[in-house]
């Protein structure tokens, strides 16, 4: 070891080590600078930054409100589903993972591709993943017998809507469907936070917000991985009300299995609080699959299906009233003292403008003979009714008729109806620009031409006849006081006295629903109609047998039961079906007999097991 | 007059009270601190691990062995260091070498050594020792300042082991070894102006640099110069770092109440991240102390090391010195988030035996050049 310089070499390399100190020295000062930045200066900011972390404000969804029919039965429910996800980051092949969950319970293409997607979009880490939606307890054990084996893969539940009788209720009680952008920005999005689904027609559509109730927030703590490791405050969801509905399933379920196959609609209210007992359409639909997510391959065929199965013709149809309106344009022309009671005309079987060539045919080619006001009801007579149309003229026909609540929505809680058309001059002229016709008072004078109704505005018009001046109007749910209008006649005993003979339609031997009257062991009261679909020439004559199915007339029939006290209102449209009384009548009659005898007017409980039997017919019908 | 005050110097030295490391080898005052700070990095750790008492308790196995390992050096004599040194360097070269041939990885870099009956075995490790004591061995042959052919022989030194180190790839390491190696010339008296033509050499070569990095390596330096680009991937260490030692504010969120590092938002918690847990559980404080603490280290190895009265034991202890806060800066510094994350471990503080053992090591040849200066003044 040799000493070269060493005192040289100590002064140089002391200098170097206090240069290096002080270099250490600035190094230091960096750190701690940085520190104070961090630590103090921009505090607050981290504090925020570590709280988000850590602190996350999950929503809690409400429950929400059950649906239960006027038995209690319930209508829509809550039931937990089971779903399968996946924590990506937990998964070491997620290939292998996918490739058991497919052996096990079976993975579509669809499901795999679905489940790509998610994980690829934006999420935070250890977020789960759904693999699989609606498992079932056995799906569940399949993958659970051994779960230890994949760590990744866990279990959640959330409720989901379900509908017992979703064939009987679909176009009743409406449905669930996913949340859209445009609901989504008509309500308050805090409430929808954890929500996503929302009602999109009848009652869950009407009662949204009732049902749905207020969102519940909870403070939670989570790691790193999202895992919620305890709840730090909690302000629990107010869970939705449940309602319960004037719905009666029994009468739903009778009104289906009546119509069968047939394409119609029924439409059943209480006279005394507007409440709809029945509102049947046929065909309908599962509501269940649009609350699991309908296929686009399955919604298409419902969609394209000629014969609507979505459309809801209780609502939405509209036909033209037909002869069922004739009572209510009898009281009319009473009360504008165009016609008395006592008044007869002649009818030869047509009937003619004056200076006009063109003849009005009555249904029956050679007439009614004699008429008077009762037997023009009970027969039906359409030449006494053109003669009091014109005689009373639009100008006064319209607006009275428009109290009984034609061509507007019915409203309430009743959603998404149409309108139909009660035709005025003026109607006419914002239509069509073109000046109001004679000849189309005639044809008004027996529910054709421009007319159409929908069989909810028929039912709702006829609890003005039930209730002898009184209209009610319609209601799903219990609870709110009936909302009634008092119709105002000139003569109010005209009421009782049209109730009358609308008995005697289906309890005299010259009734136009004589047949459907036979035999019953209490009094009912209707009026039938049969709407026609298709024009006819001056003198062509109809013939069902020889005209296109969808060229077929209307069958319609309103009326209340029983006669005397009613609880029951009823409309009923049978598209293409013929005439009222052969086939409107007998479908009246059924419905009564089931409400009045079988339910001693809904005192008695339907037989569930029977309902049962008519939804899984439903389903069957549906399938092929 | 020069060799007069050389003389009388020398003989003041002799008539000084024997010091205490000049007895029994150890330097009490830098013992002390390197307990204190194994006492907090214990503390730190219980809390950082997840009251994990196996690992406090290997750690402590760590501690000890090192500490033995470091209390042995101060009896080896400066001369049989200053002997061995060529061959160990040579060994560890050796190694490096055996490690790019034969090397088992792990996270995609070849870096440790498995041979069999022995423990694996990181030999850039040993190297981290080796260079810089070859660097002054070479350079104290001749008096200082060096001359040019030594100082480009050294420089052929430095890139031979952190040539075969970056290729591994660990270019943390190979930047700190390298760093060693230029601490050595640096306190050699290494002119000023090759210095600054060195750096502006080093500027220039950043592109290339750049350009032969490894795509990990790249994305390190990116996520530097904007966290936020990539807040759940790359970003996301850094980032929970920052929010870690920031929420801690002045007095911190209190021993095991860290959210950060008791929730696991901080990855590394016990090893590269553990300043985070401090920051975050004993605040701008508990940091301040923790800053001083190695400041009062650096201090006192640096004292040592002028003290020392040989330039190879001059140069050795400064460059172990100057290496170890290099540590505690680029540590602390990646943590906070003003330099990239590079892999290196607190000193004595983050969880580890290979980084443990190694640093005491350091201090026990930096004692062992201090006792030297008795026996050598004595000659």
């Amino acid at each position: 070891m040799q000493y070269n310089h060493p005192r040289t070499e100590r002064i140089l390399t002391t200098q170097r080590v206090i240069i290096a100190s002080l270099g250490c020295l600035a190094l230091l000062l960096l750190l701690l600078g940085r520190l104070v930045w961090l630590q103090i200066v921009e505090h607050d900011r981290f504090v925020t930054a570590s709280e988000r972390n850590r602190i996350q404000v999950v929503p809690v969804a409400p429950p929400r409100g059950l649906i239960r029919d006027r038995q209690g039965i319930l209508l829509a429910d809550n039931r937990p589903e089971l779903r399968l996800v996946l924590t990506p980051e937990e998964s070491a092949d997620l290939e292998a993972v996918l490739a058991v969950v497919d052996a096990r319970i079976g993975l579509s293409g669809d499901e795999r591709a679905q489940f790509y997607n998610r994980l690829q979009s934006r999420r935070r880490p250890y977020d789960p993943v759904v693999v699989k939606t609606q498992l079932s307890d056995q799906d569940a054990a399949m993958i659970a017998v051994d779960g230890y084996r994949f760590p990744e893969l866990q279990f959640d539940a959330t409720p989901r809507r379900e509908y017992p009788y979703g064939h009987l209720t679909a176009h009743a009680v409406g449905y669930l469907g996913r949340l859209n952008a445009e609901e989504l920005g008509r309500v308050s999005e805090s409430q929808y936070a954890a929500t996503d689904v929302y009602g999109k027609l009848g009652v869950e559509r009407a009662h949204e917000e009732t049902l749905h109730g207020d969102v519940g927030l909870e403070r939670v703590e989570t790691n790193a991985r999202g895992r919620i490791m305890r709840v730090m405050s909690r302000d629990d969801p107010a869970p939705g009300a449940d309602l319960t509905l004037h719905l009666d399933l029994g009468l739903q379920a009778k009104a289906y299995e009546i119509l069968g196959d047939r394409r119609g609609a029924i439409v059943a209210m209480d006279p005394r609080t507007g409440g709809i007992l029945a509102l049947a359409s046929q065909p309908t639909f599962d509501a269940n699959l649009f609350v699991r997510g309908i296929s686009s391959v399955a919604y298409q065929a419902l969609q394209e299906d000629p014969a609507l199965p979505l459309f809801n013709r209780a609502l939405r149809g509209q036909y033209p009233p037909g002869s069922t309106i004739k009572p209510m344009l009898g009281l009319v022309g009473l009360d504008l003292g165009v016609i008395r009671w006592s008044d007869r005309i002649q009818d030869p079987g047509f009937f003619q403008l004056p200076g006009v060539e063109r003849r009005y045919r009555d249904w029956k080619r050679w007439g009614h003979g004699t008429v008077d006001l009762a037997k023009a009801v009970i027969e039906s007579c359409d030449t006494y009714f053109y003669d009091m149309a014109v005689e009373a003229g639009i100008d006064r026909l319209a607006p009275a008729m428009s109290l009984f609540g034609f061509g507007k929505p019915v409203g309430q809680d009743v959603i998404g109806d149409g309108a139909g058309i009660l035709p005025s001059r003026e109607w006419k002229r914002a239509q069509f620009r073109q000046a109001w016709f004679p000849g189309e008072t005639v044809i008004a004078g027996i529910g054709q031409g421009y007319w159409t109704t929908t069989p909810i505005q028929l039912a709702v018009a006829t609890t003005a006849l039930a209730n002898r001046g009184t209209l009610v109007a319609p209601q799903f749910v219990q609870g709110i006081a009936p909302v009634q209008r008092s119709i105002p006649l000139a003569t109010p005993a005209d009421w009782e006295r049209m109730a009358r003979e609308m008995e005697r339609v289906l309890h005299s031997p010259g009734g136009t629903a004589a047949g459907a009257g036979k035999d019953a062991s209490y009094r009912m009261a209707g009026k039938t109609g049969t709407a026609q679909v298709a024009g006819l020439g001056q003198d062509e004559v109809y013939d069902a047998t020889t005209t296109p199915e969808h060229l077929r007339d209307h069958a319609l029939f309103v009326g209340f039961s029983p006669a005397a006290e009613p609880s029951l209102v009823l409309a009923i449209v049978l598209e293409n079906a013929g005439s009222g009384g052969s086939q409107a009548g007998p479908v009246f009659r059924a419905l009564s007999d089931y409400w009045v005898l079988d339910r001693q007017q809904g005192s008695l409980p339907p037989d569930l097991a029977w309902v049962a039997s008519v939804e899984a017919q439903l389903q069957q019908v549906e399938a092929p | 007059m020069s060799a007069l005050t050389d003389r009388s110097a020398g003989q003041i030295e002799s008539f000084r009270p024997k010091r205490f490391s000049a007895r029994y080898g150890v330097d009490p005052v830098l013992l002390l601190l390197l307990l204190v700070l194994m006492g907090f990095g214990l503390a730190i750790l219980y809390s950082a691990s997840g009251q994990n008492m196996a690992m406090i308790l290997r750690q402590s196995v760590h501690y000890a062995v090192g500490s033995a390992a470091m209390i042995a050096l101060t009896f080896v004599r400066r001369d049989t260091l200053y002997q061995v040194t060529p061959f160990v360097f040579a060994f560890a070269a050796l190694m490096l070498l055996a490690v790019l041939l034969l090397g088992t990885g792990a996270k995609g870099a070849q870096r440790w050594l498995d041979l069999p009956g022995l423990p694996r075995f990181q030999p850039s490790e040993l190297m981290k020792l080796a260079l810089p004591a070859m660097v002054a061995w070479w350079l104290t042959r001749r008096p200082l300042p060096p001359r040019a052919l030594d100082v480009l022989i050294a420089f052929v030194l430095v890139a031979l082991p952190v040539g075969m180190i970056v290729i591994q790839p660990d270019l943390g390491t190979s930047l700190l070894i390298a760093a060693s190696g230029f601490f050595v010339l640096f306190l050699a008296g290494l002119s000023w102006k090759l210095m600054g033509s060195l750096v502006a050499l080093g500027l220039a070569s950043l592109p290339v640099l750049w350009a032969l990095m490894y795509d990990y390596q790249k994305r390190r330096v990116m996520t530097l110069l904007d966290p936020t680009s990539d807040p759940l991937g790359a970003g996301w260490n850094t980032l929970q770092a920052m929010t870690a030692l920031g929420s801690g504010g002045i007095n911190g969120k209190g021993f095991l109440s860290g959210t950060q590092a008791q929730l696991k938002f901080l990855p590394e918690s016990h090893t590269d991240f553990i300043v985070a847990v401090i920051g975050e559980e004993f605040g701008f404080v508990g940091m301040a102390i923790l800053v001083c603490l190695y400041a009062l280290i650096l201090a006192r190895a640096l004292v040592l090391t002028a003290r020392a009265d040989h330039s190879f034991g001059r140069l050795v202890s400064g460059s172990i010195t100057l290496t170890f806060f290099i540590y505690v800066f680029v540590n602390i510094g990646m943590v906070s988030g003003i330099l990239p994350v590079v892999g290196v471990p607190l000193p004595l503080v983050s969880y580890g035996g290979t980084s443990v053992v190694s640093l005491l090591i350091g201090f026990g040849i930096l004692m062992a050049m201090q006792r030297s200066n008795r026996v050598l003044s004595g000659e």
